[in-house]
Formats: C-alpha cells, structure tokens, sequence
C-alpha cells in the first residue's frame, strides 16, 4: 500500500514540511499544500517549462520531479524573487519589454531567465535561444522575451559596475 | 499517475534487494519513468529510489579515459571541462539532448535506459497492439504512420527507434556500461529486437548501471556529434552520426576513423563498414561521401522513412568532412 511521507525542506528561504504520497509531484504539493501557483503544470511531459522552479539553485521541470525529492533541499519558485513590492530586476525587465501576452508560461520563463544570467551573465542571441529551448510561449512573445533577457543582462551589468 | 510505493535504496545491495519485490522498478531522475508513468505505459507498484546511494556521481577523466558514476547528471557531463576537451562528441550528445531543465534532472544511466519515443508504444488506451509493451501482442506502427520509426536493425516484432544520442556518442568510442562487478561493451549491452522487443538491453536480475567507462583515444579527441530534426532545438533526431577521426602526420591520410548513427535504429549503430573503408585511405571528399553509404547497408524503409536512408549518410559524410577541415 503507498502511504503518506513528511517531507522538509526550504522553500523560498523559509523551512517548510507537507505530508504528501509518494507519487505526488513538486508542482502539484506547491499548488496544493502552499496555495503557489506560479509554477503551472501544462504538458506534464516535461516539454513546455510552466513548472520550472529551482533546486538546490538548479532550474528543474516541476511536472516531472517527485516531492519526495525535494526533502532536505532547497526550492524556489517565482513567488520568492520580489522584496516586498520590488519585483526582481528580470521580472521588470519582462514586464518592460512586453514579453508575454497571456502569461501562463511567463513564471517559468522568469525562473530560467534567473539561472541563465547567472551561468551567462551577457549572453549571445544563440546561448539564449539554446538555454530557453524548454520554455513554450504559445502566444509566441519570442523576441520580446530576447528582448527582456537583453535588458535584464543590460542592468544586471550596469548594477555590477556600480557595485 | 497510478499510486506506488517509495522506498529509499542505502547502497546498490538495498537497491537489488528492494528491487526484487514485484512490480518494482528503480528510479533515478525519474524524468523518463514518470512519464512513461503518466502515460500509461509504466505501472510500477514500488520504486526504488537509488538517487540517495553515494559515490555514483563521480565523474573523473585522466589520460586513459572517462569514468562516469551512474548517477552524474546530463548538464554535470555535458559541462565537465575535461570531457569536453577529451570526448567531445559525448558532451556535445548530452548538450544537444532534452531541455536545460532536464539535463539537471536526468541521469547518465537512466539516459541509456531511455525508452523509444514510438508514438504507438507510449498510448496504449489507443493502441493495445504492442510487442515491446506486451510480447506477442502485434505491432501498431507496421503498416501506421512510420516518419520516425527505425530503418536499420528492425525486426518484424518491432521497428520502433532508440532515441537516445549519448549511446550513440558512446558506443563509438568503444565505451562499456558496468553493471556493479560486471563490464559489458556499449555495443553489447543494447539489444536488436528480433522476436523479443520487451527486452532491450543486457540487464539482468538484480543488475543495475552503475557506472561508464570511456577509453581515451586520438579519435575520441577528435570528435563531433551532429544531430539533425524536425526543429532546431528540443527534438530527438531524425538522424544523428557521432563521428571521431585521427590524421595521420601527413595530415590527410585517415590513421583511425569512428562512426555510429542514431535515430535511425533500434539500437545505437556503430558503422563499421564505412570505418573500414576509409582508414588507411586519404582524406577526400569524394571517397567520403561514397564510402559514407555504407552506414546504411543492409537497410529497410517503412512507408514514410525512406528518407532517412539518404540522410543518414549524408550526415555521416559531413561529420568526417568537417572535422578533417573540408566542409
């Protein structure tokens, strides 16, 4: 018989435990025990990058990674990344650049555009488009979501220099 | 998802002993058993999470080769600097492969265990006809929409495609899978469907991947993963060819030269009748392109994939082309 396990972890800097079954997925203990619903289940396949949240500082697709993996790690998702009213500077820089239409997809896009300008913090068009490729905008905001990731890079620079 | 039973593996002796209760599978990353599990096509009613057992994430390269621990992460082998510097078309088959999300997520071991994207064999509510889900059962694809389905190494059971491109970076370079004390060639350990499809590789009971190992070679060094589909990104292969190559100290004769082809078989194929014909020989593109048909000898197309059997060559053609500074 399956039955419940309690699992701990850290989710968006603060300690949390849920009692979950064995084949419940991250995505869905967020939704459902923590009422987070920016990282969305969509294909459920792991295609389309909805439920793109980060662990142990990696991005992984949500859908397809067990809760029971996430015990005694760290998870964040898109609802960690404004202080207070001040949306982080990538969230900006998307709504600035008009990068997205209906938004579904738009929180999972902003969590990998976190990880990107951290592994490339001025990336080419091409780094761009490669690391992305698993992230579906079916309203097609593309060059605007380039457009976002070069104005994020942009301040991101800009901000160090002032550093 | 159907519910199952977890249970955390201490070491690869829990994992083979937990592993024995029926219905049982391993699980890894879990990338490609959860949604085989979604959709129906795997129904385990425990896993066994070997994702906790230490000391099989390792990943060391040294002058005579790579060791890569079961559990490595895809974008952990795909970024490893010495990889890249000593295999690179075994970085550049994990990199091209799945999404950022994913490789973080999926396993060197469960990668090679992945199962074919036959779009018949993952819906069975729509198609029950399967001899890969369940052996005698009939083939859907035989006679359906076949695009992507296998041109080399088919059977009558099955025609369905491996689909994975690390095996076909690895099993051109001679690499071997150890499954705990044993060794087995990459080439071997992949098994052609014959009359038995459900069985696919060289696992046996209370086996598991624990590791691959990679001899170091000029070749190896010398190497690049082309992959070819239906869209620029995220897609497995239509075709894809792992090609190294070693020039002699003229620089164009052709001293050692490694071919495999992916996308196109029902297992990782290694090309030796072009690798054959051309070592030995000068570096020319007209003996390349002609000896580059020979990766598909003995080839039968499907009512859609003929074209696969003009790519695959083409592609091997351009590999060896490119890496020797002509194309």
């Amino acid at each position: 018989m399956s039955s419940p396990r309690t699992i701990r972890f850290t989710l968006n800097g603060e300690p949390v435990s849920a009692t979950i079954m064995p084949h419940e997925t991250l995505v869905d203990v967020l939704q459902h025990r923590f009422d987070l619903r920016g990282a969305r289940e969509s294909c459920g396949q792991g295609l389309c990058g909805c439920c793109t949240v980060h662990v142990d500082g990696k991005p992984v697709s949500g859908c397809l990674f067990l809760a029971v993996f996430a015990d005694g790690a760290r998870v964040d998702t898109v609802e960690g990344l404004a202080r207070g009213d001040a949306l982080d500077p990538v969230q900006e820089a998307f709504i600035e650049a008009g990068a997205f239409q209906c938004g579904f997809c738009t929180p999972g896009f902003v969590m990998m555009v976190k990880q990107l300008l951290k592994e490339h913090p001025e990336p080419t068009d091409e780094e761009v488009r490669h690391y992305l490729t698993g992230n579906l905008c079916r309203c097609s905001a593309y060059p605007e979501i380039l457009d976002a990731v070069k104005l994020a890079s942009a301040r991101q620079a800009e901000a160090a220099r002032r550093a | 998802m159907k519910a199952f039973t977890y249970q955390r593996a201490g070491s690869a002796e829990d994992a083979a002993r937990l592993a024995a209760h029926p219905g049982a599978m391993l699980l890894a990353g879990g990338t490609t058993l959860l949604d085989l599990a979604k959709c129906g096509v795997a129904e385990p009613d425990m896993l066994v999470d070997i994702g906790h057992i230490s000391g099989l994430d390792a990943i060391a390269v040294d002058a005579g080769g790579a060791t890569i621990g079961a559990l490595a992460k895809m974008s952990a082998v795909a970024d490893h600097a010495g990889m890249r510097a000593a295999f690179p078309a075994v970085a550049e088959s994990l990199s091209q492969a799945a999404s950022a999300q994913l490789r973080n997520m999926a396993t060197i071991g469960g990668n090679l265990l992945q199962r074919t994207r036959c779009p018949y064999f993952r819906d069975p509510a729509a198609f029950p006809a399967c001899n890969k889900r369940d052996p005698g059962s009939g083939c859907a694809a035989i006679g359906g929409v076949t695009r992507n389905h296998a041109v080399l190494g088919t059977s009558e059971a099955c025609i369905a495609t491996y689909p994975g491109d690390l095996a076909v970076a690895l099993v051109a370079f001679d690499a071997a899978v150890r499954l705990g004390g044993r060794t087995i060639a990459v080439e071997e350990f992949f098994l052609v469907p014959g009359d038995t499809p459900a069985r696919e590789h060289a696992i046996g009971p209370g086996e598991m991947i624990t590791a691959v190992a990679i001899p170091a070679s000029p070749a190896a060094r010398r190497s690049t993963f082309l992959k070819v589909r239906d869209r620029q990104s995220y897609e497995f292969a239509a075709a894809s060819a792992a090609v190294g190559l070693e020039l002699g100290p003229d620089g164009r004769t052709i001293r050692d030269l490694r071919v495999a082809l992916g996308g196109v078989a029902t297992v990782p194929w290694r090309c030796r009748a072009v690798e054959d014909a051309l070592k030995g020989t000068l570096l020319e593109p007209e003996s390349v392109r002609a000896a580059s048909r020979l990766a598909v000898e003995g080839a039968v197309a499907q009512a859609d994939n003929a074209h696969k059997i003009d790519l695959a060559p083409r592609l091997v053609a351009r590999a060896i082309l490119s890496l020797g500074g002509l194309a």
